[in-house]
């Protein structure tokens, strides 16, 4: 395992009290803390570097489009992208998604044709579907899930069956932590001609991400998921798509020339760049990555599976606790409940000593319906995380237990 | 492990009373004739709560619901049902100002009897993402009231 303790000094927030304990923050899924690396590169582009980026005649200016090109050129190393101009910089997964839907999707879904995702889906890689599916007069189809919450192989291939113009899916489920097998699905889909749609949120923190050898179409990512600010994030996409696909938004930096009614547009990725980009967020996730690279996604996925391994063996010891998700293949996303007890009031209760857990439906209201429950808790581990957090987060919920009546208190 | 015991806001939180409101509700399920019927939800944590009231002239007769929630919201609706029986809409809404009182820490609001079982719930005004918990039957009451 990772040296936890130590990995927390780099990262200031992690030092504050809550509530008179020290802090634990289990709630990594939604998003991460930030290492002192990050907050000095952001810095430290405003203290040097900062100009508006692609139009300066002026040295300052190219060198902040050279560090906001250098963000691009590591950020697309770190997953394995196509190319560099194969990475568009977002907001961060959903407007990634958005995108795809919003370009791709419009210019090439008909009435009559079929979209697909999964039952585990978060709703940024459901809901844009709907819309578009909706406007098109589409067919939306949701593959089923199986009892341990991965994706039911057999309704996936049913799924393919009508040739469907779009398959998305999250290569990591944020309420379960299952870890899809994206390569494989990827293969079924374009067999039968589908362009293939990753939600990369909750891999590309997580593991070692090779969108290349996924061999998918389009993926989108989240900055502030992977240690780096929030508003960043990117879709990486197939060169060849991308520049085939009409424009997202409109506005400055993504033309080329403009004329009084119409336009003709910039190279990628800047043609769905439209405006002054987040540089940044660029620059604080560049620095985000290297972070990650110097600590090893290997490693990282590796501590973060023998965490979750140890909470559900310690949570599954709670007599009355129930842990979702399957047992193997998954990351470091642990939800469950605690007999009648709450949600909510199991996360009132752990934040009184000072452990940050999530409690809802984690933007899977369809997931949640499947489990037969309105929302979990839901504890999930990164890199700066320990052992002796899974103590606390045990040694908590028994206190919940014990206020519930459920232990003797 | 730390093993120390409950803070004391905790316990003041998840008393015996709110605990045996949301285990054993009163007055859930659905009410034949209503007259006024109102859902609410908190997006945000699911909270659910369906209320129906069955009005005669100025006088509520009768209070049901259908909910599912935390153990706030759902202690919260079972024992606003239980006041509602036979309130007159004035009352009512005087009910609904006090519980709004009481939320914020009012003390005196926080020790006047009629607010019944409610008084229970003084606690949750010193944990502030809660207090939307306990008030989402009271907002559906002021919404089917004031339509």
């Amino acid at each position: 395992m990772l040296d936890a303790a130590r990995l927390r000094g780099d990262f200031p927030l992690l030092a504050q009290r809550e509530n008179g304990h020290p802090l634990v923050y289990l709630d990594n899924a939604a998003t991460t803390q930030k290492p002192q690396a990050v907050l000095d590169a952001i810095a430290e582009y405003y203290r040097t570097t900062n100009a508006n980026v692609h139009r300066g005649a002026y040295g300052l200016a190219i060198r902040a489009t050279e560090a906001y090109e250098a963000a691009r050129a590591q950020l697309a190393g770190f997953v394995n992208a196509w190319a560099p101009e194969g990475v568009v910089f977002t907001r961060g997964t959903t407007e990634a998604i958005n995108l795809v839907a919003g370009a791709y999707g419009r210019a090439h879904v008909r009435a009559g044709d079929t979209v697909v995702v999964t039952a585990m889906d978060h709703h940024s890689n459901l809901v844009p579907w709907q819309i578009l599916c909706q406007e098109k007069g589409a067919t939306l189809r949701m593959v089923e899930i199986s009892e341990d919450g991965r994706i039911d192989l057999s309704d996936y291939g049913r799924a393919l069956e009508p040739r469907p113009k779009i398959v998305a899916f999250p290569y990591v489920s944020n309420a379960l932590g299952t870890v899809n097998p994206a390569a494989q699905l990827a293969r079924l889909a374009h067999a039968v001609g589908a362009v293939v749609v990753v939600d990369g949120a909750q891999s590309t923190p997580h593991l070692r991400v090779d969108v290349q050898g996924l061999d998918c179409d389009f993926y989108a990512l989240s900055g502030h998921k992977m240690l780096g600010p929030m508003g960043s994030g990117a879709l990486v996409a197939k060169p060849e798509l991308l520049d085939a696909m009409p424009p997202y938004h409109g506005g400055g930096e993504m033309i080329s020339r403009v004329w009084d009614d119409r336009s003709t547009y910039n190279n990628i990725p800047h043609k769905f760049e439209a405006g002054t980009p987040n540089v940044e967020g660029a620059v604080g996730l560049a620095a985000a990555v290297a972070y990650l690279e110097r600590v090893g996604l290997e490693r990282i996925a590796e501590h973060e599976q023998a965490l979750a391994a140890a909470a559900i063996e310690r949570l599954t010891q709670i007599e009355g606790v129930t842990v979702y998700g399957p047992r193997d293949h998954r990351a470091g996303v642990v939800s469950f409940t605690y007999g009648d007890i709450h949600p909510h009031d199991i996360a009132t209760i752990l934040d009184q000593d000072g452990i940050c857990i999530r409690a809802g439906h984690h933007c899977a209201q369809p997931l949640m319906r499947r489990l037969n429950v309105p929302a979990t808790a839901r504890a999930s581990f990164y890199l700066y995380n320990g052992l002796d957090e899974v103590d606390a987060l045990a040694g908590a919920l028994v206190k919940a237990g014990a206020l519930f009546g459920y232990v003797p208190a | 492990m730390d093993t120390s015991p409950p803070d004391p806001q905790l316990s003041a939180l998840y008393q015996e009373l709110i605990l045996d409101h949301y285990r054993r509700p009163r007055n859930k399920g659905a009410l034949d004739d209503a007259t006024h019927s109102v859902s609410l939800n908190n997006p945000l944590c699911g909270d659910e709560i369906d209320l129906q009231l069955r009005v005669d002239g100025e006088v509520i007769r009768e209070a049901r619901f259908i909910g599912r929630g935390c153990s706030i919201s759902q202690a919260a609706a079972s024992m606003m049902t239980q006041l509602l029986k036979d309130r007159s809409i004035p009352q009512a809404l005087a009910l609904a100002d006090r519980m709004s009182a009481m939320m914020r820490g009012d003390q005196a609001a926080a020790q006047d009897k009629t607010l019944g079982d409610l008084r229970a719930l003084a606690g949750v005004s010193k944990f502030p993402v809660r207090i939307k918990c306990a008030l989402l039957p009271w907002n559906a009451l002021t919404d089917a009231l004031k339509g």
